[in-house]
């Protein structure tokens, strides 16, 4: 059986959208003042920006407070497990190449317990969106470290500060082979809309890295600490092929943060460019499914 | 020999890298091109190089179900070999082996010894892979046929080498076919020709051809002994037959990739072994939640932990019957050999995208690497697809925009959010099962969720919590499993309806059982068999109504504690009188479950474990 996706509506495709044509069914059920409102209504505008219809996007999350994330859009969605949407963006990109592709979540979702997936998922350049609403703290679970929590933070797990070393998501995507690596900031819409915009119409994997506060259990990292900090790295002249510089840039942690496009390398073919069986045919998802009469023969005939 | 029919078992033991595998092929192909049956088992450990591996090949001239009981004919490798088996040859049986390094013990009486001296025969050949085509040659000698069979297969498996290699082997192999008529005696029965040529697979094969047969395009694993020749399969055929296949970074990351293949379309599946499915038991349950079709192959290992990995048990059930928290509805089947797992995956396939929901899948060792011999046309290559209620076309009545879906239907265009009144993916339906309308359809666009969630794909996990929409939800993914059970076959009773024994197995054990109820006849016994195949849903009329009907019951099961004794009971509440069991890691033998039978009858013991005689 073949699954066709005929041409749409004429009357809906020459409608301009509006923002708001990507909210959801939902409203967020974020605390008032999360950053991750701002990195909803940047998506939403990026979506217009580009011109996507919600039928050709697929928004896949895991699980925490930003991975609620494809219910307030208006998009395909799947809210999959804690940590494991890359695995699944991936299963679904490769099955039908022709779906926009965006993963959302948080960073304990995305280097915690999906640590493994966002090495693999980078290496293969799997051509999709990654955005991660990064709040150093786990906020559902009402206030724990995560991953890209400083030495020294207290939490509810560290009340006498943690004595761990963060990750840094920047550095780690750029050496696992990332072909797309940008931080942004929720506090600055207009900055973050752009870097998605260029995230999701780069071909491969994308990371985009967002300061996005958590105003209820992160009082250490708020919004004046990054109001404070934050430096674009497109007012400083930085050269976004050289990985080496990207890496001292994403390393700086102090009075000055960088945000911006930290590395980009054009021309990596993706993982569907890579991959034969989709060189043509369309998706797999539509292809008419079993074994032909001469496929068989040939299968039976090496059995004998 | 039996007597009535050719029926004859060679081993051949030696040390991994010895080279066992190119004899062991080059036997499976002589037989299946003379249309004889076979059964091939491999008794191996987890290493390269070293230990000890014993191929039992079994071949005749009628359809053969296990490994068989004895052994005809041993070519030993190494030394190890000869001492761990010669004292189980007995009368009738010859025992080949290099007699240059290889100091032959007391053989048992009857047994012809074959010694063949290598370097003589191989003029001081340094490689030590050429014993192996000697022993070939003497074997071929032995089994009555002439030296052109083997030639043949010499030919075919050494031609990608180049001709010296072929001619190093067509030499060597008629030295010692030549040696053997010289010096040995042939079996009395010369190896016979079936009416037509067979075909080759192992299990893991079947169980990947099924895939492919049934319509899957995406495949992932990560490898996992013995699981791993179901990637091999598909990878090889990938690019022939269109299927993606993808080596994942560990099985939580294979279970959730085929899952997103599947959510967007794909007949998607993967394989792994009991330590990689339990990885994959998250993922498995959120399957069942999305109601997404995807197939989950478990081919079981010796437990627990890593525990023998390549060695057999069925002692997975209890962990795919757990498999994930909370209720959900699934199937579960244990195929009874290599040709009805292939027949089984198309089923399971077209059974998950109706009901949509996980399918699951029950090997083992025994039956994915064990090799056999297959009638090609008992192979229906292009089974039934029936992919249930999926949505393919695009919906012209109701936009996925809000303000154009709300503009046409008079709503305040004001009023924004995706409109409620469009697609719901998870539609309270009155037989539970809810079109499914796959990514990219134009005004279907809907969210689905780990998370439990409205028709509408709203969640109802975290703010609204609603306790009649979730009872509803429940019922509604349950309410499509009330139709499951007519779908499948129930258990059917195999043999006299008046038996005195009636044995009951599961999965694997069905070719084992079957050839010793005939045993068990011979010696005057009247048995007959209840296998039972699908797990979930499982018949409880049919199989009360034959257990309640049957004289003594043995159920006969590849693990320690009666895992599927302890499923039936709590299905059922049947009492069952008596077990055979083996945990080894080694399968049974046709006569372990007579002696069971008969300790049994005897009033000896009711619950019976044989002691496997074949050290390996």
């Amino acid at each position: 059986m073949s699954v066709e996706t005929t041409a749409p509506d004429v009357t809906e495709e020459v409608v301009p959208l509006k923002a708001k044509d990507f909210k959801g069914k939902v409203d967020p059920d974020w605390c008032v003042g999360c950053g991750d409102f701002g990195v909803l209504s940047c998506l939403q505008k990026a979506c217009v920006e580009l011109g996507y219809r919600p039928h050709e996007m697929l928004i896949i999350s895991g699980i925490g407070c930003s991975s609620n994330f494809p219910g307030f859009f208006n998009a395909y969605g799947m809210h999959t497990l804690h940590g494991r949407a890359l695995a699944v963006a991936t299963g679904a990109q490769m099955a039908n190449h022709e779906l926009n592709v965006i993963v959302t979540g948080g960073d304990g979702d995305g280097y915690g317990i999906g640590g493994n997936h966002f090495t693999h998922t980078t290496r293969r350049n799997v051509d999709l969106t990654y955005i991660v609403m990064d709040n150093q703290i786990y906020g559902l679970t009402t206030g724990q470290i995560s991953p890209t929590s400083r030495e020294d933070m207290k939490t509810k797990s560290t009340p006498f500060g943690s004595v761990e070393a963060p990750v840094n998501p920047i550095t780690a995507a750029i050496m696992n082979g990332a072909t797309f690596v940008a931080r942004g900031f929720s506090g600055d819409a207009k900055h973050l809309t752009q870097l998605l915009q260029q995230g999701i119409q780069h071909k491969g994997f994308s990371l985009i890295d967002i300061f996005s506060p958590c105003v209820t259990f992160n009082k250490d990292n708020d919004y004046p600490f990054f109001k404070q900090r934050v430096k674009k790295l497109e007012d400083e002249g930085h050269d976004t092929t050289d990985w080496k510089d990207a890496c001292e840039k994403a390393m700086v942690w102090g009075d000055t943060i960088y945000t911006g496009l930290f590395f980009q390398k054009d021309g990596i073919p993706s993982l569907d460019q890579r991959e034969p069986v989709l060189d043509e045919g369309g998706p797999l998802a539509h292809r008419s499914l079993g074994i032909n009469q001469n496929q068989a023969q040939k299968i039976i005939k090496r059995m004998m | 020999m039996s007597s009535g029919k050719f029926d004859i078992s060679i081993a051949i033991g030696g040390a991994a890298g010895q080279g066992i595998a190119t004899p062991g092929n080059i036997l499976a192909r002589m037989f299946i091109r003379r249309g004889l049956h076979f059964n091939a088992y491999n008794a191996f450990q987890s290493i390269i190089r070293g230990g000890h591996i014993f191929l039992t090949i079994r071949a005749s001239d009628q359809k053969i179900y296990n490994h068989g009981d004895k052994l005809d004919l041993l070519v030993c490798l190494n030394q190890d070999t000869m001492n761990r088996h010669l004292g189980l040859m007995g009368p009738g049986t010859r025992v080949i082996f290099n007699s240059d390094t290889i100091e032959p013990g007391e053989a048992g009486e009857g047994a012809q010894c074959c010694p063949l001296p290598i370097k003589e025969l191989t003029d001081n050949n340094r490689n030590k892979l050429v014993q192996n085509t000697v022993a070939l040659g003497a074997l071929t000698y032995l089994l009555g046929t002439n030296f052109e069979v083997l030639g043949d297969m010499l030919t075919l498996q050494f031609q990608r080498k180049g001709q010296d290699v072929v001619d190093e082997n067509l030499g060597v192999g008629r030295a010692g076919f030549d040696y053997a008529a010289a010096h040995f005696e042939a079996f009395p029965e010369p190896i016979p020709t079936g009416p037509k040529p067979l075909a080759v697979w192992t299990g893991n094969e079947a169980l990947a051809m099924g895939g492919a047969a049934a319509g899957v395009k995406f495949y992932c694993a990560y490898p996992m002994s013995p699981s791993t020749g179901v990637l091999h399969w598909m990878a090889n055929n990938a690019r022939e037959l269109g299927i993606m296949v993808r080596q994942v970074e560990d099985e939580i990351g294979v279970a959730n990739m085929a899952i997103g293949a599947a959510h967007v379309g794909c007949r998607s599946m993967c394989a792994t072994s009991g330590g990689g499915f339990a990885l994959m038991t998250e993922a498995i349950g959120m399957a069942g939640m999305m109601e997404t079709p995807v197939v989950f192959i478990n081919v079981q290992r010796a437990g627990p932990s890593t525990g023998v990995p390549t060695k057999t048990e069925q002692g997975d059930l209890w962990q795919i019957l757990g498999a994930s928290q909370g209720d959900f509805e699934r199937f579960i089947v244990a195929p009874q050999n290599a040709l009805d797992a292939f027949n089984t995956l198309p089923e399971l396939f077209n059974l998950a995208d109706k009901f949509q929901c996980p399918g699951i899948v029950i090997s083992d060792l025994l039956i994915s690497e064990g090799t056999f011999s297959v009638d090609p046309d008992d192979l229906d290559m292009q089974p039934d697809i029936d992919r249930g209620e999926v949505i393919t076309e695009p919906n012209t009545e109701v936009s996925d925009i809000p303000s154009a879906s709300q503009e046409r239907n008079g709503h305040d265009p004001g009023l924004i959010g995706a409109p409620s009144n469009g697609y719901m993916r998870y539609k309270h339906t009155e037989s539970g099962i809810s079109p499914r309308a796959l990514p990219g359809l134009p005004g279907y666009v809907h969210v689905v969720a780990s998370d439990e969630q409205d028709e509408d794909g709203v969640l109802i996990s975290d703010e609204f919590t609603n306790p009649h929409k979730r009872r509803k939800m429940v019922e509604k993914r349950a309410r499509k499993f009330k139709n499951a059970l007519a779908q499948i076959a129930p258990p059917l009773l195999e043999g006299p309806e008046d038996a005195e024994v009636t044995l009951i197995g599961w999965g694997s054990t069905y070719g084992v059982i079957k050839e010793a109820i005939e045993q068990l006849k011979q010696k005057g016994i009247s048995a007959n068999h209840l296998p039972i195949k699908w797990i979930v849903p499982l018949h409880v009329e049919a199989v009360t109504d034959i257990v309640s009907r049957a004289g003594r019951t043995i159920i006969v099961e590849n693990n320690y504690s009666g895992q599927f004794f302890r499923y039936l009971r709590s299905e059922t509440g049947l009492a069952i009188d008596g077990h055979i069991r083996k945990y080894d890691g080694e399968p049974f033998m046709p006569h372990h479950i007579v002696d069971g039978v008969m300790e049994q009858l005897d009033g000896k013991t009711d619950l019976y474990v044989p002691i496997q005689e074949i050290m390996v």
